[in-house]
């Protein structure tokens, strides 16, 4: 028994791994795994609000091609596509970001990300109530306009609180790269723990991972929790008052 | 009815709205069945008839918020059924007042009513709101240009939602059962304005169970039915001789 609890704190958490594998993780890993997260989030945002305008248009072809890709790349396992798009783009030839595979593999997640955030976009402004478009038109304002003055500006408050719990879930995602291989200064957070862990023969560098992880992730969900509470008190309906 | 125009009938003043054989079906339903109406301007015209009966799609035909699969709309000279007619151009001739306000639920109360004058209209900001602030005066609002409109009680919202058609200087107003959704005492301030509206010489179409105002104020009732007009005239006529006995009975079951 005794055995057993000894074995698990020599294998999850060795105090001298820990601490040898953290400068490393902090020093490498860290900004490796915010800048994947950043410039994923960043393609995902922007190929996203396209493909929700694409979800939201009037043209059934042009709605059904990006129902198609929403469906693909949420249906697919994550790391299929990473393997898919990171491996599957050299080989075809198409090496746009060279042999970077650090870039291919922003790329793939960033598309991933581009089908949540589209079914994010789409959902707030479909929010918005339809009175208000139809109040705009009947204005004399275009479509675009309506789109810019109206639903955006209201989508965007509905969606931001979605949206930051997407990158959340982007910034355990990146751990997906090391799928791709990674030169040492490029390498993220699990990448860095996962290489330690193979030498040592023992895991208590992911563990150390994963506390940087849940140090990122935990306060950025309790702050998106209290910001949607926040929200949900502004948006309420406020009760009848009298003329 | 009146006949079809002809080119030489163009820009006639006293044209105001009209509707020939009109039909539109949502679906198997059709809501206007072979509608034709004239809605002279300089008049208020109110739309009666019960819930289903076609109204308000009659309405929302008016500014193309529905297309007609057939007949042919015309606003003062212009056909606004006739193919590549610029939609947003003839809105901008048309107010609409709808039933729940809709007011643009982000922006003030000033800005609600800048903001087509501004994005439409392209005046510059200054004097988008400057002109918004009259219309808000005027409809007793001065003081509340900054509040959102959540924080106003649905009667004002209402009189927002009208100054911010009424900015744009249209030719025609539609009310969408302006006063439905108010609380009985929020009511009258609204109708009010629209009988002062309609005092002032607007054309108007208002779809209402307001059977008082439309007595009062309108020049002429239109009764509606199973997407047919029924019954159209003087209010007094409508009112006090119903010719039919659909409109008989729908007076027996809202007098």
């Amino acid at each position: 028994m005794l055995q057993g609890f000894q074995r698990i704190g020599e294998t999850f958490f060795d105090p001298q791994i820990i601490a040898g594998v953290l400068p490393e993780l902090l020093r490498v890993g860290l900004p490796n795994t915010l800048l994947l997260a950043v410039i994923a989030t960043m393609i995902g945002l922007a190929l996203g609000l396209v493909i929700a305008a694409g979800l939201l248009a009037k043209q059934a072809g042009l709605r059904f091609g990006c129902r198609v890709y929403v469906d693909l790349l949420r249906g697919l396992p994550h790391i299929l596509t990473v393997y898919l798009i990171g491996q599957g783009l050299p080989l075809a030839g198409l090496s746009i970001f060279g042999a970077n595979t650090y870039a291919y593999a922003a790329f793939a997640i960033g598309l991933i990300e581009s089908a949540y955030m589209a079914e994010i976009f789409r959902a707030g402004f479909q929010g918005v109530e339809r009175g208000q478009v139809e109040a705009a038109r009947t204005l004399g304002m275009t479509r675009f306009q309506t789109m810019i003055e109206i639903i955006l500006p209201q989508g965007i408050r509905r969606v931001l609180p979605p949206l930051t719990g997407q990158f959340i879930l982007i910034i355990k995602g990146t751990a997906l790269v090391y799928l791709l291989g990674l030169t040492a200064a490029q390498r993220d957070i699990f990448s860095i723990a996962q290489d330690n862990s193979v030498n040592n023969a023992n895991l208590s560098a992911l563990t150390a991972a994963g506390l940087l992880y849940l140090a990122l992730t935990v306060p950025l969900t309790h702050a998106v929790n209290a910001w949607e509470r926040r929200m949900q008190r502004g948006s309420r309906p406020t009760p009848k008052a009298v003329a | 009815m009146l006949p079809v125009p002809t080119p030489s009938e163009k820009a006639k003043p006293d044209m105001g709205v009209r509707f020939e054989n009109v039909s539109k079906s949502f679906g198997p339903v059709d809501v206007l069945k072979n509608v034709s109406a004239h809605m002279p301007s300089g008049m208020t015209t109110c739309i009666i008839g019960p819930s289903g009966s076609g109204k308000s799609t009659l309405l929302r035909c008016t500014n193309l918020l529905e297309r007609p699969e057939q007949g042919r709309i015309f606003i003062e000279d212009a056909e606004i059924t006739a193919p590549g007619v610029n939609i947003d151009a003839l809105r901008v001739r048309v107010g609409m007042v709808f039933q729940h306000f809709h007011l643009f639920a982000h922006l003030s109360v000033i800005e609600n009513v800048a903001l087509a004058l501004r994005k439409v209209r392209q005046m510059p900001k200054e004097a988008a709101e400057a002109k918004a602030a009259e219309h808000i005066a005027a409809i007793g609002l001065k003081g509340f240009e900054n509040r959102r409109p959540a924080e106003l009680s649905g009667g004002q919202q209402q009189r927002v939602a009208i100054a911010r058609a009424l900015a744009m200087e249209p030719k025609v107003m539609l009310f969408d059962e302006a006063t439905s959704a108010l609380d009985p005492e929020l009511v009258k301030g609204v109708l009010g304005i629209m009988r002062e509206l309609a005092l002032g010489g607007m054309t108007m179409l208002v779809v209402t169970h307001e059977m008082r105002f439309a007595r009062e104020v309108a020049g002429q009732v239109i009764f509606m039915d199973q997407g047919k007009i029924v019954e159209t005239g003087p209010p007094a006529q409508l009112f006090d001789a119903p010719q039919t006995p659909r409109l008989r009975h729908f007076l027996d079951q809202v007098l």
